[in-house]
């Protein structure tokens, strides 16, 4: 789906830049921010590619209830249960595409 | 013993995930959700005679009192049933009850890991730790969850929580072998 190589920021200079993947990196970034909050992370949030394992970067499955309220709060949706599984919240990407779902995006 | 065979006559176990689907599931998570669950739910289902299952999870005191800060009431009315609230605010004194939120938390998450389920979507209010005759903690399973440690053999439940100043941990045990029958939601 993406044309490139996962990065953490928005290559403006990129010519094939489409409105699409500016909605796209607008949500990643406040996923980044929020991560930053609840995460608890052992690396700078913002630096995260959206494919990176957040587990293995330090988040306890505790911080990841954290990153569920705070997404919640941001976003104004509710998670259904079907959704409170490991691997929706285990990368920017994973939780992006789950709260598109959800936003209807 | 053929506990597929017991649990659904000819429907195996894509049947019984199948069954568990609420119907307004997007498409997405729900493929690859019943396909690893089947996988899962397979060796258990497979089980011949008893065997147990156990889970255990540490809980760190004073994060939980940060959630409870920061999130307020909606952290506790969305992991924890009212009964479970209740029996935190029971106590004296604001430590006392983020140890019994901890310990609560602790045992939800060590039923997941007993039976392996991360992937399973399982709503935290669906597992409820509770207090049987005497204070002594039982585990009550509801919605959902209860069904699938039903199908997945699971026969009873038996919980211990511990806590000390800034931890809370809970280890429970499984029972599997179960008679399809018995209900799976904990009491004794």
């Amino acid at each position: 789906m993406l044309r490139h190589p996962p990065t953490a920021g928005t290559d403006f200079s990129d010519p094939f830049l489409t409105l699409s993947d500016l909605t796209m990196s607008d949500t990643a970034d406040r996923i980044r921010t929020i991560l930053a909050q609840h995460a608890k992370l052992a690396k700078d949030a913002s630096t995260l590619t959206e494919d990176a394992d957040l587990y293995q970067a330090g988040m306890s499955s505790h911080a990841s209830v954290n990153v569920m309220l705070a997404l919640e709060g941001a976003f104004d949706i509710e998670f259904p249960d079907h959704m409170l599984t490991r691997s929706v919240f285990s990368s920017v990407g994973a939780i992006r595409s789950a709260v598109e779902e959800l936003t209807g995006a | 013993v053929n506990y597929a065979r017991r649990l659904g006559g000819g429907t195996g176990v894509a049947g019984i995930i199948g069954a568990l689907q609420p119907p307004c599931l997007p498409a997405r998570p729900a493929v690859p959700q019943a396909t690893e669950l089947a996988e899962r739910l397979a060796p258990a289902l497979q089980a011949q005679g008893a065997g147990v299952r156990v889970g255990i999870d540490t809980v760190s005191v004073p994060a939980i009192a940060e959630s409870m800060a920061r999130f307020g009431e909606r952290f506790l009315a969305r992991l924890f049933t009212p009964q479970e609230i209740a029996d935190a605010r029971a106590v004296e004194g604001e430590p006392a009850r983020h140890e019994r939120i901890a310990a609560r938390f602790a045992a939800k998450e060590a039923v997941i890991k007993a039976l392996d389920l991360p992937e399973a979507g399982i709503g935290w209010r669906d597992i409820e730790l509770t207090r049987g005759p005497g204070g002594r903690p039982f585990l009550a399973l509801h919605g959902r969850t209860a069904t699938l440690a039903q199908a997945m053999g699971v026969r009873e439940w038996a919980v211990s929580i511990s806590h000390e100043r800034d931890h809370a941990c809970a280890v429970v045990v499984a029972v599997l072998g179960a008679d399809a029958a018995t209900p799976a939601d904990g009491g004794h």
